[in-house]
């Protein structure tokens, strides 16, 4: 699993072998890769971008180009054990439908965001009063891809309040694991791993 | 010992009767079809390609008529993207067609003379089935592969669900699950041209050394425009002339567009029969897979346990990515193993034929994925 970015790293340590996965927004298709390579999961990807789509077809991967905000209604319900939205979430137009849709057809979801709490973040609000450009965070307000920005306290009030429950959280601050102690302003990205009640 | 059935330019009988979706009978079959490539010892490396409409076996070697390049010469050959040094590629002329295969032009056993029209309508389930013969004769039991282009890819949606043991992968390129009706009305134009030239002759025109090439030209020079984009077509010709430096004012071709066309429709009669094009374009018409299966895509997909790769291209409006979308879909919902991507060119429907890299390397990605 090395070479991974950080995130989809913890990911990939904690799918377990031989199962079915939907990777959404799986880019160039690294993650879906390392599981089908290291732990004989089914791997199936979604991708927006066409060049993307063919790389990942040439190295062998089920993959197609499509919307995620239009095209998981596709999928029959619980049709994957787990679905992965790496780095997604805060660019969705309607973040709270694509959870609901994850948690529809996978009965688990990955879900991994840079998180706006983030000590940096908010030194950059707070002294400079300007949207921040961070590591995790790299453009400018105007054309950056991320329109719904959250933080990990709002991610576990949103989760709370739909009755979702979260299995396992990981946090990450500059590619190093941190703990759940202040998460919150410590860590740059977060990873759940959440699924519906009972 | 080599065995006689593989290589270029073969054919086979098949004695037995053959049974068509219409009820009619043909008392055997004819196959011309050609193999590149070697078959291992499992039978196990064996690729379909299945042809387009007006397509024919010579998929990757010369056509002994028109002296050219096999139509995917770029795709199929050692170290090209279906690679002949691991698969062995198979490619039959199709039933209806007219270069070595069972069709209209062919001799009816009971009379001693061509069929013409009173060869029975095909389907594209009939070309299929025809098709499981020879591979039963090449003692194929699976194939590695099928790959379809155009109307191959309608052949192909139709093995997978028909046959679903015996193909493991399938590529649909530029194709369809259900014939639109536009595509319709442009092949019942293409019809309606040939049965207007009085040399078709109700169809009786084999051995008059005069057949309706002017109809059939017509045909070919709709279907043609069909093949282009209009993006394509603007940057190949745009309005030039073709001859003179100022437009005729006469009937003339003045223009490379009207030059070019009448080219194209003129040479396809050199190397297709004007019954044949109406035979396959009206199994074309009748194509609509879900319709077998209360209307349900998904469900006529429902037994399948093949990986699929469909492939649409932008500028294409024969056969639009919506189309491709609508399998795509419906592989999803049965949660088959689906890749889907539209690229893009500026070749419209023809877009399969050209050399691009990224759908060579998909192609190759995708074939070699899962070892035969």
């Amino acid at each position: 699993m090395s070479g991974l970015r950080p995130d989809l790293a913890v990911i990939a340590a904690n799918v377990p072998e031989g199962s079915r996965i939907l990777d959404v927004g799986c880019g160039d298709g690294a993650l879906m890769a390392a599981l089908r390579d290291t732990k004989r999961v089914d791997a199936r990807g979604i991708e927006l971008e066409a060049a993307k789509v063919a790389t990942c077809v040439a190295k062998g991967l089920a993959v197609i180009q499509g919307d995620a905000e239009t095209d998981l209604t596709d999928y029959p319900d619980a049709a994957f054990d787990y679905v992965i939205l790496s780095e997604t979430l805060q660019t969705m137009r309607h973040p709270d439908k694509i959870i609901d849709q994850l948690l529809r057809v996978g009965r688990y979801a990955f879900v991994s965001f840079p998180n706006f709490a983030h000590w940096r973040v908010r030194m950059s609000l707070l002294w400079k009063g300007e949207m921040p450009v961070t590591r995790l965070i790299p453009v400018a307000w105007y054309e950056t891809p991320n329109i719904h920005h959250l933080t990990i306290k709002d991610f576990r009030a949103f989760v709370l309040e739909r009755m979702i429950v979260v299995e396992n959280a990981w946090f990450l601050g500059g590619d190093q694991h941190v703990g759940a102690f202040a998460a919150n302003m410590r860590a740059e990205h977060a990873i759940f791993l959440v699924h519906k009640p009972l | 010992m080599t065995d006689t059935r593989f290589g270029l330019a073969r054919s086979f009988r098949s004695a037995q009767p053959f049974s068509l979706e219409c009820g009619a009978v043909l008392a055997s079959l004819d196959f011309a079809y050609e193999t590149y490539g070697q078959l291992n010892a499992a039978r196990s490396n064996a690729i379909l390609i299945c042809h387009a409409t007006t397509g024919d076996q010579y998929v990757a070697s010369a056509h002994p008529r028109t002296g050219k390049p096999g139509w995917w010469h770029n795709m199929i050959g050692a170290g090209l993207p279906v690679d002949t040094e691991s698969f062995c590629v198979i490619c039959i002329n199709i039933l209806g067609s007219c270069m070595g295969s069972t069709g209209p032009s062919s001799i009816k056993p009971a009379t001693g003379l061509p069929y013409a029209m009173d060869f029975p309508v095909i389907t594209i389930g009939d070309m299929v089935e025809a098709q499981k013969l020879l591979l039963d004769h090449l003692e194929i039991p699976r194939l590695h592969a099928i790959i379809g282009p155009s109307m191959g890819g309608m052949q192909a949606l139709e093995w997978a669900v028909r046959n679903p043991d015996r193909v493991s992968a399938l590529v649909i390129l530029a194709a369809t699950a259900r014939h639109h009706p536009q595509n319709m009305a442009f092949h019942e134009v293409g019809r309606q041209a040939i049965m207007a030239d009085p040399k078709w002759r109700g169809g009786n025109y084999y051995g008059l050394d005069d057949p309706p090439v002017a109809g059939l030209s017509i045909a070919r020079m709709v279907g043609h425009m069909t093949y282009l984009s209009a993006e394509g077509i603007d940057a190949k010709f745009g309005r030039r002339l073709q001859k003179h430096d100022r437009i005729s004012y006469s009937f003339d071709a003045d223009f490379a567009i009207e030059s070019y066309l009448r080219h194209q429709g003129q040479s396809f009669t050199d190397r297709f029969d004007a019954n044949s094009y109406l035979y396959i374009t009206r199994a074309m018409n009748y194509f609509d897979l879900a319709a077998g299966h209360g209307g349900s895509l998904a469900t006529a997909f429902r037994n399948t346990r093949a990986r699929w790769c469909v492939v649409s291209f932008d500028t294409d409006w024969l056969f639009p990515t919506d189309q491709s979308k609508a399998i795509v879909h419906a592989l999803n919902a049965v949660a088959a193993p689906v890749s889907f991507v539209e690229l893009a060119t500026p070749h419209g429907h023809d877009g399969f034929l050209m050399d691009m890299p990224a759908l060579n390397a998909m192609l190759s990605g995708f074939l070699e994925a899962v070892q035969p």
